[in-house]
């Protein structure tokens, strides 16, 4: 059993004198992304300006509205907003029985529930029959401290198993923005994964001319060294990341992948074949089953196997309950922790294993 | 359903037209050998009701905007409605020798991607009403008159997700949904009554606020006379129909076999089961 899994002990605890107190950032995932603008609410205002141009929108949840941004939605077309209360199963299958009458509709719940209750009610009356139904789903990966009943850190894995859905994971306010009319357009169904409240705008800030396009990447930055290849929030943190290995002469390019299903086979070939000496991949999620495996199948099948392959992810274990700080630098997403490694990786001209 | 629409279908006694569903459905179950006959035997009389009764349809254009919907949540019942589809001219009645095929349009297990009036993939049982709401709830916004009716069994209503879907309908007051359930008293491990507490049934759906009527799925003056009350009457919120049937109903020697989830019929016994219901043939 690896040392993750061990049950934890159960001897009382005191309380430190001299620790820090780090409260559990759980309902309000705060993502520790100093330094960058805050956007209240995207996905709740990009919907209700999506609505106010296609009447067929609407948007259901499963009594969790205020804490998927969908209560502005609620707020502004009351009439287009359906409490199915806490019933997520109901939940898809509503939505799915909206679209067949030729509805939008965007459910919104916590990834967990969407993923592992009512899984099979997406896979049959949502993914089966591809109906254009909307999954916006809060709390994906590791960004609450409550523990494994809410952390969604196989939510990919489970998704990206399906066939024909789409899967999203955005990585800032500027993707969520984005991202609502693009998947609105698509034609068949989506599952993204939502970051809520205030949410950080990064994106636009390296890179002022970036736009999130359904199943497109983007390099946002150059870098000779070392390539990282990421998707949702881990693209904040590889961002910066680069930036500080930059002030030690590293340079890391950073491709983000907000689309983790269809991937961008085309970009993500071209940027491989330019052979930096070691490629990461870097998600909010578990080792198993993501982006990184995807990433790692699509550069054997064709070939373009890098001089080494690294993953940053969350171990295949279930992840303590805390403050959400603490838990990314102790499972390594923090911006700390995901510098440190490259660094190691790269020790002795890149030619050690990890 | 609109007078246009009635008259459109020939003059046919629904007994002769129930005799045809369990026709259709033997003849398809002997091309394979097997299939849930003693469901389709059983449940003939209501689809009978249905199809040449209550629902609005029209056999050449299945998507037409305006007709009721039927959702078929059990998808295993699918050989069925497929003998419903049949009679009503849906599917031709040549389509019969393929069923359960590859590259057939009938599967055993019903698929809305497969079959034409078939509105939604059943199969994973106790989805159906959930997506019932859905199409009700969208009916309503578009302001189409339709009626939405879900066919659902007796092992269904163990499912979660029935009761969630069951408060969604009384809380958005759908009085454009009608479900049916098949009450046979059957499910895969025996005996419905022994394998989970589902009784009293009536009194559960009216304490979650349905309008309930329980009749006898065989009586088919009883059927019809429900479904007219389900659609018609002035209640504010959705409506149950329970119909207690028996497996196998039309062919004597299976009816007394009857009493597991799938019925075993031996190869020499088909003929023998398609000429014991011609003796039940309605005059
Ligand atoms: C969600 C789900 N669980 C289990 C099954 C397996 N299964 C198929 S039919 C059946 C019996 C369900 O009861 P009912 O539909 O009343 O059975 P019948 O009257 O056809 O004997 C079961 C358990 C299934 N198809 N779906
Ligand atoms: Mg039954």
């Amino acid at each position: 059993m690896s040392p993750e899994s061990a049950r934890r002990d159960c001897e009382p605890r005191r309380p430190q004198p001299n620790a820090p107190v780090l409260r559990t950032a759980a309902m309000i995932a705060s993502l520790d992304a100093e330094g960058y603008e805050l956007v209240e609410a995207p996905f709740g205002h990009a919907l209700v300006d999506l609505a106010g141009k296609d009447p067929r929108v609407l948007g259901l949840t499963a009594d969790l509205a205020k804490y998927t941004d969908l209560h502005i939605f609620a707020a502004a077309f009351p009439d287009r907003f359906y409490q199915m209360g806490m019933a997520e199963q109901l939940l898809f299958g509503a939505a799915a029985g909206l679209a067949r009458e030729g509805f939008l509709p965007f459910a919104t719940t916590y990834a967990v529930f969407a993923a592992r209750r009512a899984y099979d009610f997406i896979a049959m009356q949502i993914a089966e029959p591809g109906l254009a139904v909307k999954m916006v789903c809060a709390l994906p990966g590791l960004t609450t401290g409550y523990g494994p009943s809410h952390q969604a850190t196989e939510d990919l894995a489970i998704f990206r198993g399906l066939p024909d859905l789409v899967v999203v994971d955005p990585c800032d306010a500027d993707d969520i923005l984005g991202m609502v009319p693009e998947i609105a357009a698509h034609p068949g169904p989506v599952y993204a994964r939502l970051l809520r409240g205030r949410v950080p705008r990064v994106l636009t800030r390296h890179c002022p001319d970036y736009r999130f396009v359904l199943g497109k990447g983007r390099l946002l930055r150059e870098g000779a060294d070392v390539l990282a290849v990421s998707t949702g929030l881990m693209t904040m943190r590889a961002l910066d990341a680069a930036s500080l290995l930059a002030e030690e002469g590293i340079g890391m390019a950073v491709l983000h992948l907000p689309t983790v299903k269809p991937l961008d086979r085309e970009l993500l070939l071209a940027e491989a074949g330019r052979r930096r000496p070691l490629l990461v991949v870097m998600e909010n999620h578990s080792v198993v089953g993501g982006l990184g495996e995807a990433v790692a199948r699509l550069l054997l099948e064709a070939g373009a196997v890098p001089e080494r392959f690294r993953h940053i992810g969350l171990p295949d274990a279930f992840l303590e309950a805390g403050a959400l700080p603490t838990l990314h630098d102790r499972y390594g997403l923090s911006v700390k922790r995901v510098a440190e490694r490259i660094r190691q990786w790269l020790v002795g001209g890149g030619r050690t294993s990890p | 359903m609109t007078t246009s629409e009635r008259l459109r279908r020939p003059n046919v006694p629904l007994a002769l037209r129930a005799f045809n569903i369990r026709r259709h459905a033997l003849r398809m179950a002997r091309v394979q050998g097997q299939g849930y006959i003693g469901q389709a035997l059983g449940v003939a009389d209501v689809l009978a009701a249905c199809f040449f009764h209550a629902l609005n349809y029209r056999p050449e254009d299945p998507q037409w905007e305006g007709r009721d919907r039927f959702l078929l949540s059990v998808g295993h019942y699918a050989i069925a409605l497929y003998a419903a589809l049949i009679e009503a001219g849906v599917i031709p009645e040549e389509e019969i020798p393929t069923y359960g095929a590859d590259d057939s349009r009938l599967p055993m297990s019903g698929m809305c991607t497969y079959t034409p009036g078939m509105e939604i993939t059943g199969g994973s049982l106790g989805q159906g009403l959930t997506v019932a709401v859905g199409m009700a709830l969208g009916l309503r916004r578009k302001n189409n008159p339709a009626f939405v009716y879900n066919l659902m069994s007796d092992g269904e209503l163990e499912e979660g997700a029935s009761w969630e879907a069951a408060m969604a309908a009384v809380r958005y007051r759908l009085a454009n949904l009608v479900c049916l359930v098949d009450f046979n008293g059957q499910q895969a491990d025996g005996p419905s009554r022994e394998i989970l507490l589902t009784v009293p049934e009536e009194e559960k759906w009216r304490a979650f606020g349905w309008q309930v009527q329980r009749v006898d799925g065989h009586d088919l003056e009883a059927v019809v006379a429900a479904l007219e009350q389900a659609r018609g009457s002035e209640f504010a919120g959705p409506r149950m129909v329970i119909f207690d049937t028996r497996m196998c109903r039309g062919v004597d020697f299976l009816e007394r076999r009857a009493s597991a989830h799938f019925v075993r019929v031996e190869p020499e016994e088909w003929d023998l089961a398609l000429a014991a219901l011609e003796r039940s043939r309605p005059q």
